[in-house]
């Protein structure tokens, strides 16, 4: 079933013309205007409307200061105290060019009103036949579930040519699911259901946008839409996400085999737009050679969102830094200490609260569940790469200071003088 | 009683003005007059001004590169917070009407004051205490919530949410005793012959505002003080995970937050509407139009909350509904604009800085008022929703409309409040500056928004980068104008020309009285029977009739404008006798 509708809409695809919908002006005009490209099949109808209601309101604004101009020039008064000429009961307008001129305005207002709520409509109300995927949203990521039971974390992967609806919550507060080229958005509610629908018409790679405030990392709160030609979905598919090797996308859940399946993971992504290099990405990478643990580790680090709050290189951040963090001393939130050996490393990951860093916020989501064994081990195995990459010398405050830092906390996480044990576990 | 009907007013004013009326400290914080309540409210906002002033460059410093450029996350979140409850609450709010309005509007209706000095001068200790206790959530370790207070956001952050939520309901009752009393002042201190329809049209303004205020402050109060119960005890009244809905809490603010665009609107309007007539020496080409849009604009204002919420799962019908409203408010503020526009026409113009900013205001609200229109358009709104083009746009209206109002009333009645004119030269040098300053911050804003930018981002997307430093060059360049602004009225203070009662040949009432204005405002109540926009009558004839008091049977509205007086030739004429 899927098979024929995608391949139906990979037909659709090689049409050049679809993806370059409304030829020059509206290229031009969207680039005047600096909006992103036109990624689904609505966003081109929507940009038409913002044609029309810009170019009026800039005309608009433009006149009346320009007639507001040519009036003052020529009814100035020639100097400061000469010539007041008093007049004569001031000239009222006609009723008929009030009437006549607030009319029109009503009738346009109308107009973009009577165009825009349709088209509200339209991207509101999903068709009947789509492809459904979960959403979940918390500080600070996105979480997609499949149909077929697979889940992925910032990267939702879609078919081209093929209307998907997101069924959208909230794990903690308001978010809201924003991708520019598609001209979507919607808030994602704590305890409620929302959707959202879009038929995207070309593969590429777009940018989720986290839209609505929600606390210190809002703004890096990213993620990706890949949407694949309908060949290569259907692969991705059937292999569960395992084995494919979707061609401009990337793999999901890489790591466990270590292959090209990573190697396309590592690509720049864009097609659609430009090129985007997250926060936190591996880099330095050979993909050519054999994963080591260590890069398997970055690997992970990198698609599972661990980068946006641990940083490699001992930069304060939300999280503990990983420089230096294996068998240093932490100190806990709730008093005492702890050696940061694997079991605390694999604890922190899978239950975050139960010890937590002094110093730090309790916003670690649990991984349990999501990491998988030979994951979380690359993980363990990439912090206790960085035993001795000390943090650079006296960063002035943690770049979150929520609580400020106790005082021995920077030296407690030197590593300590034994020698590693961690190099034969885990 | 006199009845030497043909002395003009403030020729023989035997009290001494109100600045020098009483001195001494207490003279001055135990004061009941309206005027010096006034200026003390004029330093209070100015000084919130420079304060959200500064977080604003704060944060467009911080924005000059992708990633950290001055401060993290949290202290940039704080700001924004920050940045906005001060311009909204502590200044942008209370700025034209407790100031301005304080001072002229019981001039304008030849009152001696307010019709409870007392409960003005409560409102501005509620003012200041309100402010404390807003800035002192500072020290209790700031809030990152916005301005807007969205829960659970707002309930989970750790953060000193609850000074700031009880500052701005004292705030609220501040609010609302300066509402109470213009409300009954402009019903029962109309001097003899005010008609509702002869009144200045910025008491209109004000009055309109203090009716939006009196009625939608109450339910920010309590909307706030629900998120403070909600944060500080866990009641869960907003919280969904007991139960509670985030949504409710979204119609409650904006069930406020909208109407308070047009308490910040509104008196900006009746400033402009004062402004024109005066320096095109002409009335307004309709009275009528804009006295019965200003009450619509406050009525209509109280039904387009839902706007703000056209993606936060709001059904399509109410989106509908709320669409179509927000045009409809858009239609009474193009009604103003055309009215003003039409005023210029055959009139005798002068070019003075306050006009200069009703340029600048003509065309930054008319474009923040029209990208309005295109964000309640629903469609277009739902790629528009919390980007930078959302903020470009009420920055727009908010900066372009009342800040520039705000700065044409002040060179407007710099003379009559302080009795000395202003430098003209500096006036138009730093308005334009001010104007070219503003463009440069927010037209880039509108395209980081059109390109998709989000607000309240500390960290961006690279390809954003040039567009946000073109913004932040403007709003340094803005707030060195707005300093030089400010530099050049405080020298005006000391060093400007002494101006008479009636510098700008003003037939509006309150230049009958002299500028300063003395203690009392007019050593006898004035007979206001004409409208103040009557450009047919000369300065003294409008100022013998103003003195005419129990002379004769009430005047028919519209008698005097159609009658013709002989035209005057010598410009000395139109001076009061007292220069």
């Amino acid at each position: 079933m899927t098979g024929t509708m995608a391949s139906h809409a990979g037909q659709m695809l090689a049409d050049p013309a679809v993806t370059a919908d409304g030829g020059w002006f509206n290229e031009a005009l969207r680039r005047i205007l600096f909006l992103p490209a036109q990624g689904t099949t609505l966003a081109a109808d929507i940009d038409h409307l913002h044609y029309f209601v810009i170019l009026t309101t800039m005309a608009g604004a433009t006149l009346i200061t320009i007639l507001g101009g040519l009036l003052v020039f020529k009814y100035r008064r020639p100097s400061v105290d000469g010539g007041i000429q008093r007049e004569r009961p001031a000239p009222k307008p006609p009723l008929w060019l009030e009437v006549m001129v607030i009319s029109f305005l009503l009738g346009l207002f109308c107009l973009w009103w009577m165009i825009g709520f349709r088209q509200y409509v339209r991207i509101r109300v999903p068709p009947t036949d789509t492809m459904d995927v979960y959403v979940t949203a918390k500080q600070w990521m996105w979480k997609f579930a499949y149909p077929d039971g697979h889940h992925t974390i910032a990267k939702l992967y879609v078919p081209a040519g093929r209307p998907v609806k997101l069924i959208m919550t909230s794990r903690d507060v308001i978010h809201s699911f924003y991708v520019r080229e598609f001209r979507v958005k919607q808030d994602v509610l704590p305890g409620r259901y929302t959707t959202l629908w879009f038929t995207a018409h070309t593969p590429g790679t777009y940018r989720i946008l986290c839209a609505e405030y929600c606390g210190a990392g809002h703004s890096t709160m990213r993620g990706e839409v890949v949407v694949l030609s309908p060949a290569d979905h259907t692969r991705w598919l059937s292999s569960g996400g395992e084995g494919a090797e979707p061609q401009p996308g990337r793999g999901w859940l890489p790591g466990r085999s270590g292959d090209r399946k990573t190697q396309a993971a590592l690509q720049a992504p864009g097609l659609a737009g430009p090129s985007y290099v997250p926060p936190a990405t591996v880099d330095e990478f050979n993909p050519r050679e054999p994963l080591d643990p260590v890069l398997t580790g970055q690997l992970v680090a990198a698609e599972q969102g661990c980068l946006r709050c641990h940083t490699l290189d001992g930069t304060p951040h939300i999280g503990p830094t990983w420089a230096g963090l294996y068998r240093s001393v932490v100190p806990l939130a709730g008093g005492g200490t702890v050696v940061a050996d694997e079991a605390y490393l694999t604890e922190s990951m899978m239950d975050p609260l139960a010890r937590l860093h002094a110093g730090y916020p309790p916003v670690m989501p649990t991984y349990f569940g999501i990491l998988e064994p030979g994951q979380t081990a690359a993980i363990v195995e990439l912090i206790k790469s960085l035993r001795d990459a000390h943090p650079p010398p006296a960063p002035a405050e943690p770049a979150i200071p929520i609580i400020p830092e106790g005082p021995g906390a920077t030296g407690a996480r030197r590593p300590s003088p034994a020698p590693s044990r961690g190099a034969e576990t885990p | 009683m006199s009845a030497t009907s043909q002395q003009p007013l403030p020729v023989l004013a035997p009290e001494p003005d109100y600045l020098r009326a009483e001195s001494g400290v207490w003279s001055w914080l135990g004061t009941k007059d309206h005027k010096r309540i006034a200026l003390m409210f004029y330093v209070s906002v100015l000084l919130s001004l420079g304060l959200g002033g500064l977080f604003a460059l704060a944060l467009r410093t911080e924005l000059l590169t992708p990633e950290r450029t001055v401060m993290d996350a949290i202290t940039y979140n704080r700001m924004f917070t920050l940045h906005g409850v001060v311009m909204v609450w502590l200044f942008l709010i209370p700025s034209i009407p407790t100031v301005f309005g304080n001072f002229v509007l019981p001039i304008m209706l030849g009152a001696r004051d307010l019709a409870f000095p007392r409960l003005n001068l409560a409102s501005f200790y509620l003012y200041v205490l309100g402010a404390v206790v807003t800035l002192g959530s500072l020290v209790a370790g700031g809030v990152d919530t916005g301005w807007t207070f969205y829960p659970p956001y707002a309930n989970s952050t750790p953060l000193a949410v609850e000074p700031v939520v009880i500052g701005i309901f004292i705030l609220g009752m501040s609010s609302i005793f300066t509402a109470i009393n213009f409300i009954v002042t402009v019903h029962t201190l109309r001097a003899e012959g005010m008609t509702w329809m002869r009144m200045p049209l910025f008491v209109w303004a004000i009055y309109g505002t203090s009716i939006i205020m009196l009625l939608a402050t109450p339910v920010l109060g309590l909307a706030l003080l629900l998120v403070g119960l909600d944060h500080g005890l866990h009641l869960g009244l907003f919280d969904p995970g007991v139960g509670g809905d985030p949504v409710l809490f979204q119609h409650l603010f904006w069930f406020y937050s909208h109407p308070a665009v047009y308490i910040m609107i509104l008196p900006a309007m009746g400033v402009i509407s004062e402004v024109v007539p005066t320096f095109a020496q002409r009335r307004p080409s309709s009275y009528t139009l804009i006295a019965i849009s200003t009450l619509g604009i406050a009525f209509v204002g109280f039904l387009t909350w839902g706007h703000h919420m056209f993606v936060a799962g709001m059904s399509e019908f109410d989106a509908g509904v709320f669409g179509i409203l927000s045009m409809f408010v858009a239609i009474f503020s193009a009604i103003k604009v055309f009215t003003w526009t039409a005023s210029l026409y055959r009139g005798s113009i002068h070019f003075n800085t306050p006009l200069l900013y009703f340029f600048g205001f003509l065309f930054l609200f008319t474009f923040g008022g029209m990208t309005g229109v295109a964000v309640a358009t629903q469609s277009l709104d739902v790629h528009w929703h919390d980007t930078y083009f959302v903020v470009a746009h009420f920055h727009f209206i908010m900066v372009g409309g009342s800040l520039t109002a705000f700065l044409a009333a002040a060179h407007y009645w710099f003379p009559k409040m302080f009795g000395r004119m202003y430098s003209e030269r500096m006036g138009l040098l730093s308005a334009t500056a001010v104007f070219i300053g503003f463009n440069l911050t927010f037209l880039p804003q509108f395209l980081l928004g059109n390109a998709g930018m989000p607000r309240r981002y500390y960290s961006y997307p690279p390809e954003y980068q040039w567009l946000n430093v073109l913004s932040t060059g403007g709003a340094w360049l803005l707030g060195a104008s707005l300093l030089v602004s400010l530099g050049h009225l405080v020298i005006s203070l000391k060093w400007g020309e002494k101006a008479g009662p009636n510098p700008w040949h003003s037939r509006s009432f309150e230049w009958l009285t002299s500028s300063p204005p003395i203690q009392h405002n007019f050593p006898e109540t004035p007979r206001l029977d004409y409208s103040p926009y009557d450009y047919t009558l000369s300065e003294e004839e409008a100022a013998a009739r103003a003195a005419a008091r129990g002379q004769e049977g009430p005047v028919p509205i519209g008698a005097l404008e159609t009658a013709t007086l002989p035209s005057r030739t010598s410009p000395t004429d139109a001076r009061l006798p007292r220069e």
